[in-house]
């Protein structure tokens, strides 16, 4: 019996987690369109996620590259089919590893940024103050990121892409000995735009999620520091495990047949 | 005190966290240009109290009334309308670390009243003036300022938009005896030139003599005492008393674990 009342209350204390960011995220999105806007933050949350995160965008998807090159030339070569090499990679990176990477990445560093920035104005009055001087913290401090989080990703993404796709090229040329002109034909010739499209939509989606979470776990902190690191854990750890789901659910949106 | 001269009125007053009951049928008034400090130990209410009184908090039950009108749930918008009369000291001063002191103090003009930058700058450092704060203070962080002067901008910033009621949430804590006392001068100078209604909550008895009109106990979430501050010493009442002289024998049962 305490066995299923034990299974009860988690089960309970999930559906009341999930009203509770049900509602926040109603709450935050429909400030995100109810004026006053504030293009200050929005911008500078823009330059945060988008040019902060480049560096290490950047070198994951070279390395994600280049590593999917040097991988799929040892399995392909079993069977000969070297030459499918710079489509897996294009494919791959768009459709894939340049997204989930990217949005895995962003909420390592953005996501626990935010959630630490949230949660020690939250321990330390900060968002009351917000409050009794006549600003909504829903819009001022939720609504830029959420803004900035789902712009800046599929942008983020889109030159990881590009990067992705110059690893895989690198190793192919230089190591692999392919010919370039022939990689990059193979590479163009089958790439579609809706692979493309795909990567973004799901940026779009992981770039949401990764602010949403920052947001929501630093706005619901208590009890001092430790309370701002338990949100910056959770902050991720959520982020994440929404990535790789909705990564899913996306890609089954696009391409099940 | 008649119904008119009421600034702040508090009816039957509930709330609870959990199965800990914080305030237990409270009733208080405050009359409008009146300095009223409640006092209390730690753990009363008392910060409970000013937090349902201004809208962080939602009640459990009871009214809240701000200039004969009720507060207690009014929509998102009349309670920004609400806000506007606010201004509030907070006890670890609260200032946003991420602006420097000139927008911390003129945050309310412009995010608030949507002043321009240059005008509510202005303003900010004319206030700063009256806190005793020189204008290059304007252009550092929080980060770079003592507890004493970080108080003293978190009070600019409290009465920047000149609110008819302001609240001091535990003022002079954390400061030295001669810094607390400068603050409690700077409160009560300023609370008089603005004719504004001040509520204040401490336990820090010198703050309560120099800065209340009137003083109210808390104690087990409702007011056991109120009077003007010149009958606190004698006051007929055990419990005050014992608060006062800071005693450990007397009614108040304190909490400590052997």
């Amino acid at each position: 019996m305490n066995f299923v009342a034990a299974i009860g209350r988690v089960f309970l204390s999930f559906l009341e987690a999930t009203g509770r960011l049900s509602l926040f995220t109603g709450a935050a999105v429909s400030y995100c369109v109810v004026p006053p806007f504030y293009p200050r933050l929005i911008l500078r949350q823009m330059v945060d996620i988008g040019y902060y995160s480049l560096p290490v965008v950047g070198l994951t998807a070279i390395f994600t590259g280049m590593v999917l090159a040097l991988q799929s030339y040892t399995g392909f070569s079993r069977f000969e089919a070297e030459s499918a090499i710079a489509t897996v990679v294009v494919l791959s990176m768009t459709r894939e590893l340049g997204p989930v990477l990217a949005g895995l990445m962003v909420a390592g560093r953005i996501g626990a940024a935010m959630a630490a920035e949230i949660g020690t104005m939250r321990v330390t009055e900060q968002i009351d103050a917000l409050t009794t001087l006549s600003t909504n913290p829903l819009k001022y401090l939720v609504a830029p990121r959420l803004i900035a989080g789902l712009t800046m990703l599929p942008l983020l993404v889109l030159v990881a892409d590009v990067i992705g796709v110059f690893g895989g090229f690198v190793v192919s040329t230089y190591k692999l000995g392919f010919n370039p002109a022939a990689y990059l034909k193979n590479t163009f010739d089958y790439l579609e735009n809706i692979d493309v499209i795909s990567g973004l939509v799901k940026a779009a989606v992981f770039g949401f999620i990764v602010a949403l979470m920052g947001c929501y776990s630093g706005y619901n902190s208590r009890g001092g520091a430790q309370g701002v690191g338990a949100a910056t854990t959770t902050a991720v750890v959520s982020a994440s495990v929404l990535i790789l789901c909705f990564n899913y659910i996306i890609t089954e949106l696009f391409f099940s047949r | 005190m008649s119904e008119r001269g009421v600034k702040i009125s508090v009816r039957d007053l509930h709330k609870s966290f959990g199965p800990k009951k914080v305030l237990a049928g409270l009733n208080l008034d405050v009359g409008a240009g009146e300095s009223l400090v409640v006092i209390g130990g730690s753990g009363t209410g008392k910060s409970v109290l000013i937090k349902c009184i201004i809208g962080l908090l939602t009640p459990d039950s009871g009214s809240i009334k701000i200039d004969g009108e009720e507060t207690v749930g009014i929509s998102r918008n009349a309670r920004e309308h609400v806000l506007s009369k606010f201004g509030m000291l907070f006890q670890g001063s609260a200032l946003f670390d991420s602006l420097p002191v000139w927008q911390n103090v003129a945050f309310g003009l412009i995010q608030g009243r949507g002043m321009e930058s240059k005008q509510a700058k202005k303003i900010a450092i004319e206030t700063l003036a009256s806190v005793g704060l020189g204008p290059e203070v304007g252009e550092l962080w929080p980060a770079e300022l003592s507890g004493g002067m970080q108080k003293r901008v978190a009070l600019a910033r409290a009465i920047a938009a000149r609110p008819e009621i302001i609240f001091f949430d535990e003022p002079t804590t954390g400061l030295d005896p001669i810094m607390g006392d400068v603050i409690n001068g700077l409160i009560v100078n300023c609370v008089r030139k603005l004719g504004a209604t001040a509520l204040s909550i401490t336990h820090d008895m010198a703050s309560t003599r120099k800065i209340a009109d009137r003083v109210a106990m808390i104690h087990e979430g409702r007011i056991i005492w109120d009077g003007p501050v010149s009958s606190l010493e004698n006051s007929g009442n055990a419990y005050v008393d014992q608060f006062i002289h800071g005693k450990a024998e007397g009614p108040i049962k304190m909490a400590v674990r052997h």
